[in-house]
Parts: C-alpha cells; sequence; structure tokens
C-alpha cells in the first residue's frame, strides 16, 4: 500500500468524516425521536460494546445475531453493526447505542437481536423492557446524556471509547486522528512540542503524578545515539481496568501519542510492555500498529517528513511491581522484574542502558488531543495544580459499576451518590479505596474532598492508577488492610529487606487480630513497623505497601480495637470470631439448610427447629443462602 | 545436561521458538510465553533446553519462570478455574467461592485434582468488574456467582 501523504490524510478524513457526521449529530441530539426505517430514515447505526466486560457476557453472540437478523429482513446497506469500545456503562452490559436515534438499550442478550431489528430498526419502535430505568424514579431514560451516570462525566482520555470502531482506521483519522502528529512533524521543532505539554500541566496518570513534559525534557536533553519510548501497560492494580479500556477503545490514540514523544525527545523505537493477561488488547493494539505501518503513519519517513519511529510489543508475565519503571525495564529486557536504586534515572540509562520515557497508557492518551486542541484548552479543566480529567474504574459495593471519566476537582460524593448511583442495596457507605494496594481507605468526612493528586495524598491515601473501589458496612476494614497485604506478600519481588520481611510481619499480625488473638501492643507494631518500611524499602511497591494498614488503622481503630479488645468483628467478617446459632422462633424446620451444609453441622427433625453444632461448623455461610426465612443468625 | 525427556516434535518447536527470536536473551519471557503455550506449562527438561539454546545458566531461566506467575511448572487440569481475587471481586465475596471450590475439589490453589480433570488458581482482575465475583473457567467467564451455583457448575463440565 502507498504511504500517505499529508493531503492523503487530509482526504481520508474527509472521506470518512461522513461516515462519522451521522454518530457525532445524534450525540449532540436533545431530545431523540426514535427513527426506523419505514419511517424515513434510510442509514441506521448499531454500536455493540465489545470490551471485556461486556464480551463476558456474550456481547459478541449479539453481534452475530444482529446481522443474522438484518440479512433475514434484506436490509444489509442500511444498517451498519459496529463493535466499538468501551462505553463504561459495565454495570448495564452489554450495550448497545442505536444511531441516529441515540437509544441506549442496556443488558442486552443475543435473543433481543432480533426484536432490536423487526421492532426499532424497521418499524421505529423503542423497545421499553431494554432502556435503562433511572433506580429512584424508575423513570425509563432512552438517552445516555440524560443519565446521572454520565452527565457529570467529561471525556478527554476516554473520547473514542465507545463511539469508534478499535479496528478501524479511518474511524480515528476522521476524529482528527494523526492530524495532531502532521502538525508536530510539519509545524513545530521537538522542543516546541515538549513546551506545549508543559505549559498543559499534564501529569503522569500511573500513579506517581510527575510532570510529563519535564519527564519528556529529561530524556531529550540526553545525548546518545539511540533513545526508547516506553508505554507503560502492565495495568497490575486488581480492581483497575482503565488502561485496559483505552487499549480496547482507541488504541491508535497510544500509537500516536508514542510516535509524538519519540519526535520530541529523539527516539525512534516505541515499546509497549502490556500484560499477558489482556488478550483483547494486545490484539487490537496489534492490528492498530499494523494498520498505522500501512498508512505509513509508522515505519520509516513517516508522511514524508523524514522521521522514523517503529513500535513493538512486550508482554509481561504476572507481576505487579514491573508496573515500576526500573523493573519494568529489567522485565522487557528477559530478565526478573526487580526494581533498582534511581538514580540513575530511565531517562538516563533506562532500556538496553538507553535514555528511556516511560509513560502510562492514559497519560499518552491525553496527548494527541492536548496537541490538537492547545494545552489553554486542557489547562482550563481540572483544579490548579491537577489538570485535565481522571479516569476511575468504579467498582465494588456501588450501584453503577464501571468505568468514568471526570475532571480533576470532582468530589468523591458526586462520584460516588450522582455517578455512582449510591451504595447497593441500600446500605451505609463505609469507605472508599483509591490508589489499590497502594492507596489507603478514605471515609465520610473526606467525601467532598475534590479529587486531584494533592488532595488524596493529603488525605493519607493517593491517586494510583485509578481504582475506586467502595466499601459498605458490612465490609471489615481489618480484613481489608489484610487482604492488601496478602497482594503485597505475594508480590513483592524480595529484593529489599524491609518489603520482603516487614510486609510478611505485617501480614502475620494482621492475622493474628483477624483471628482474634491480637494485643495491643500489635497496633503499634502495625504502626511503627509499617512507618519504616515506608522509609527504607527501595522502590514505590515496599514504600507505598503499609498504606492500606496505616490508613485503616488511622480512620477505623474502633474497628482494629473491637477485635483485639472484645474478640468480635463488628462487620461479622472475620471467620474466627463469628458464631452461627439458629432462630428457634423463625425456623420452621424445613431442613433446607442441614440438606446443604457441607459440614453435616446441622441437626434437627421435620417441622421442628434445627440446631448448629459450633464445634462442627465451618462457618462457610451456605445455611445462611439456602435459609428463606432469615432463621440463621450471626453474632 | 540431563537427558530430555521431552517429545520429539516438543524439543522441536521449542528450538523452532527461540530461533524465531534469534536466540537471544533478551527475548527470554516473549520465548517462555510462546513455549508454555505449547503443553500448557514449562517442564524442567524445557527450561534446560531453551537456557542451552539461549547460551545463559539454567538458573536464569528458572529464576525468570519462578518470579513471574503467568508461568507455571504443573501442568493445568483440564478445565483449569481461576478465581478472581481483584479488589472489586473480592468485596463481593470471592474469597467464599475460594473457599468453596477448594473444599469440594480437595485440592489447594496451584494444585490439580488426581483425575487432572480440575486445576485451581487465582487471579488479579479480569476487568469485568461489573459482573463480581467473576470466576474463569477455561475461556468462559462467569459472573454475579455465589458459593451455592459452584456445584451445579462444576456437575455441568464433563
Amino acid at each position: 500500500m502507498k504511504k500517505l501523504s499529508v493531503e492523503d490524510l487530509e482526504a481520508i478524513r474527509k472521506a470518512a468524516e461522513s461516515d462519522l457526521l451521522l454518530r457525532e449529530k445524534s450525540n449532540s441530539l436533545l431530545s431523540g425521536e426514535s427513527s426506523g426505517l419505514s419511517i424515513g430514515t434510510d442509514h441506521m447505526q448499531l454500536l455493540v460494546c465489545g470490551g471485556t466486560g461486556c464480551k463476558a457476557s456474550s456481547s459478541a453472540a449479539i453481534v452475530g445475531n444482529l446481522h443474522k437478523a438484518i440479512e433475514k429482513h434484506g436490509i444489509s446497506g442500511k444498517v451498519d453493526v459496529i463493535t466499538t469500545g468501551c462505553f463504561g456503562f459495565c454495570e448495564k452490559g452489554p450495550i448497545i447505542k442505536v444511531i441516529p436515534d441515540n437509544t441506549f438499550y442496556v443488558q442486552v442478550k443475543p435473543d433481543d437481536a432480533e426484536e432490536i431489528i423487526e421492532s426499532h430498526i424497521l418499524k421505529g419502535q423503542r423497545i421499553e423492557r431494554l432502556l435503562y430505568k433511572e433506580p429512584e424514579t424508575q423513570k425509563s431514560i432512552s438517552d445516555s446524556k440524560h443519565m446521572n451516570f454520565y452527565r457529570k462525566q467529561k471525556r478527554v482520555a476516554l473520547r473514542n471509547c465507545g463511539f469508534i470502531d478499535p479496528e478501524n482506521i479511518n474511524e480515528y483519522i476522521a476524529r482528527n486522528g494523526y492530524l495532531p502528529l502532521s502538525k508536530c512533524l510539519f509545524e513545530k521543532n521537538p522542543q516546541d512540542v515538549i513546551e506545549e505539554i508543559k505549559k498543559s500541566g499534564l501529569r503522569g496518570r500511573g500513579g506517581g503524578g510527575f510532570p510529563t513534559g519535564m519527564k519528556w525534557e529529561l530524556t531529550a536533553k540526553q545525548k546518545s545515539d539511540i533513545k526508547y519510548v516506553v508505554c507503560n501497560a502492565d495495568e497490575g492494580d486488581p480492581g483497575a481496568f482503565m488502561d485496559r479500556s483505552i487499549m480496547e477503545g482507541d488504541p491508535h490514540s497510544i500509537v500516536e501519542a508514542m510516535t509524538i514523544c519519540g519526535y520530541a525527545v529523539g527516539a525512534n523505537h516505541g515499546l509497549v510492555y502490556i500484560r499477558a493477561e489482556y488478550p483483547l488488547a494486545i490484539h487490537r493494539l496489534q492490528v492498530a500498529i499494523r494498520q498505522a505501518e500501512e498508512y505509513g503513519l509508522l515505519g520509516n519517513d513517516i508522511l514524508g517528513s523524514g522521521f522514523d519511529f517503529h513500535i513493538s510489543i512486550r508482554y509481561g508475565a504476572g507481576a505487579f511491581v514491573c508496573g515500576e519503571e526500573t523493573a519494568l525495564i529489567h522485565s522487557m529486557e528477559g530478565k526478573r522484574g526487580e526494581p533498582t536504586i534511581k538514580p540513575p534515572y530511565p531517562a538516563e540509562a533506562g532500556y538496553m542502558g538507553k535514555p528511556t520515557n516511560v509513560n502510562n497508557v492514559e497519560t499518552f492518551a491525553n496527548v494527541p488531543v492536548i496537541l490538537e486542541k492547545g494545552a489553554e484548552w486542557f489547562s482550563q479543566i481540572g483544579t490548579e495544580r491537577s489538570k485535565g480529567t481522571k479516569v476511575f474504574a468504579l467498582a465494588g459495593k456501588i450501584n453503577n459499576v464501571g468505568l468514568i471519566e471526570v475532571p480533576m476537582g470532582t468530589t468523591l460524593r458526586e462520584v460516588i451518590y450522582e455517578i455512582g448511583g449510591g451504595i447497593k442495596n441500600g446500605k451505609k457507605f463505609k469507605a472508599v479505596q483509591t490508589g489499590g494496594p497502594s492507596g489507603g481507605c478514605l471515609t465520610e468526612k473526606h467525601l467532598d474532598t475534590p479529587i486531584d493528586f494533592d488532595n488524596l495524598l493529603a488525605a493519607g491515601s493517593m491517586m494510583g492508577s485509578g481504582g475506586m473501589i467502595v466499601m459498605d458496612e458490612d465490609d471489615c476494614m481489618v480484613s481489608v488492610a489484610r487482604f492488601y497485604l496478602d497482594f503485597t506478600v505475594e508480590e513483592s519481588c524480595g529484593k529489599c529487606t524491609p518489603c520482603r520481611i516487614g510486609n510478611k510481619r505485617l501480614l502475620e499480625t494482621l492475622n493474628k487480630i483477624t483471628e482474634g488473638k491480637g494485643t495491643m501492643e500489635d497496633l503499634e507494631t502495625l504502626e511503627t513497623l509499617g512507618k519504616i518500611i515506608k522509609d527504607t524499602a527501595l522502590c514505590g511497591l515496599g514504600q507505598t505497601s503499609p498504606n492500606p494498614v496505616l490508613s485503616t488503622l488511622e480512620n477505623f481503630r474502633d474497628e482494629y480495637i473491637a477485635h483485639v479488645k472484645k474478640k468480635e468483628c463488628p462487620a461479622k467478617q472475620c471467620k474466627a470470631l463469628l458464631t452461627y446459632a439458629i432462630n428457634p422462633t423463625k425456623c420452621i424446620g424445613c431442613h433446607m439448610c442441614a440438606k446443604h451444609c457441607p459440614a453435616e453441622a446441622i441437626i434437627g427433625t421435620t417441622r421442628k427447629p434445627h440446631v448448629i453444632i459450633a464445634e462442627k461448623c465451618i462457618r462457610c455461610g451456605m445455611c445462611v443462602s439456602r435459609c428463606k426465612f432469615d432463621a440463621i443468625v450471626i453474632c | 545436561m540431563a537427558e530430555l525427556k521431552l517429545a520429539c516434535n516438543i524439543v522441536k518447536q521449542v528450538e523452532e521458538i527461540c530461533e524465531k527470536y534469534n536466540n537471544d536473551q533478551g527475548e527470554l519471557i516473549n520465548i517462555l510465553h510462546e513455549a508454555q503455550h505449547l503443553q500448557g506449562y514449562l517442564p524442567e527438561e524445557m527450561q534446560r533446553l531453551i537456557a542451552s539454546k539461549l547460551n545463559i545458566p539454567v538458573s536464569k531461566v528458572y529464576g525468570v519462570v519462578t518470579f513471574y506467575t503467568f508461568f507455571t511448572m504443573t501442568p493445568k487440569g483440564r478445565h483449569p478455574i481461576s478465581v478472581c481475587m481483584g479488589t472489586a471481586c473480592y468485596v463481593r465475596g470471592s474469597e467464599k467461592l475460594l473457599e468453596e471450590f477448594k473444599r469440594r475439589l480437595g485440592i489447594d490453589v496451584g494444585e490439580t485434582t488426581p483425575d487432572g480433570k480440575f486445576s485451581l488458581d487465582c487471579l488479579r482482575c479480569v476487568g469485568a468488574c461489573g459482573l463480581a465475583p467473576v470466576v474463569m473457567i477455561g475461556e468462559k467467564v462467569y459472573g454475579r456467582l455465589q458459593a451455592a451455583d459452584i456445584k451445579n457448575i462444576l456437575d455441568e463440565l464433563e
């Protein structure tokens, strides 16, 4: 295929634009009348979410069935089925959006495909039962713009996710893709590009929050024959899936941003270090790289500018510590992913000992749009010291699980209660965990804190990569701290003593407490040891690993004390501290619990109240889930 | 070097993988990924073979294999079960699912049943947090599971 020139790129953009116009127009529609082929619409599009979450609930089968139904009705030329990236509203997946009337169908099943074609596409009749219902009012809402989940969001890094077909480079170009790259190559010198990024105030989205422009400048200043640009796509925080969704939904933005970065810092080689657990993201990235190469937007002499840039993919193999940049570099070199002391920073001596600029996926996703719309536009969004937006993976005990993007400075309350729709099953909010295993738990008193890098740090947590796990009154904070420590102990590379042994001791102490064997001195040990680990560990993993313990100790000390002094778990989670019993006034003797008890710990004759033998009970909770009369009490 | 116990065709395939990457030491992780794909695990003999092809000590290959959780030295079951222990699944009760799998199968995490039918592992986040708690069996994702569902799922798998 012929390599493109700047004019060719513009021609492709113009040609593809009309395809996307329908989608863009319907996005700005205020109140969508439904449309159908028989009532005057001549072309319709069905956008089906093809992210990992929706794929897990068979969105691929939905696409197959839609195609079948379209063929059956002989309307092949008039309806397009487009698999897009993640829409974000994972709780309600799989999602289908109908264009041009912008109808947003939720929890669609493969069997619904036929009806969507027959009723909606042909006759223009919306399918009521597939519409989203606002939980408070039970009113159906057909259009995503009017849903609380979307209303407060601002999509910058996710601008193309759920909108374009990620495997079609033309659609990316139609959204002004690769235009910023072409502007950089022909109208800006590398220093200008770096200045623009510095001016925008963009800070690293991987967790640290280091100013991106400054990082680029450090690498640019190094004199070396070879330099590298690395995209850190080793998203290891359990419960966070921002980077994966960007790579699945908008892979070209990463390819373009890495190329721009290469031009700015003087590198001709790019490497993406990606988790092997993300097969779909890997596939989409491979497709994007191949397409960009075919178009001459990647490779030698890009757009005839004389600038060469190549990207290859390296796979992670399941090690959380590899998210740390020095560990990541060792892993890319085929070694154990153990971190090393900085300096030297990767900007000075990184991959193969050469200057290397490492940025995270979401950071890169912001780059093209900053260069397209200007640093000023970007720096208007957000707070004084944290510019732009942040993508969060909102999960846990919350009604609207999903991927959200909000301007920096949005409060936790807005995120949890407005976008997230509040706590599941009407329970009481207890804490929100941000920053994953390196972060901490924030409580009720932090709900009105505007979210940005510095505020979260001051509140004893951190931004981290963007995992946000909501917990309710049933979650035991000691167990949560233990859960994270368990993770850190497993993931510690073992190189430095504070992390390898210190965290192990923290975990043992937490285990003691959850088993009801803790003492008040143990709480002091946790605090002193935690602080020592923070001060002395070698890398970011160790230095932040005690955070979950320290922050829960500070905010939920009473709960720790209850475990120690009263030998009680207030949230009724710590098995060793629980007793299961049957309330004889409620038990009707249906024998259901006894039948399903794996330990044969329940005895009793039919129609007479049953009894649990405490010595035999393994506290698995099976009886609770089987009893229809709420007769099992946990104390 | 110890005598190889690998099947001839496997030896050949492993050698081809190494050669595809020019026997480059820097490609060790990519090579191990592909080699593991052949039989689902990396037996000692295979690691020895790779070490000799790349001209590095076996200890280095072993060091890498044991460092990364993705690599395994024990064969997986016909139905590899992975319980998601990401935070979102954890707070929605995945620990109870894990307990139930352990109890029903009589094996611990990282083990395979004697008949080779099931193996049990934990993983950290498949990214389907909307469906939490999630279990993956083979390629299939089971969402919104409860401990009480597990018996039926295991019974259905041949």
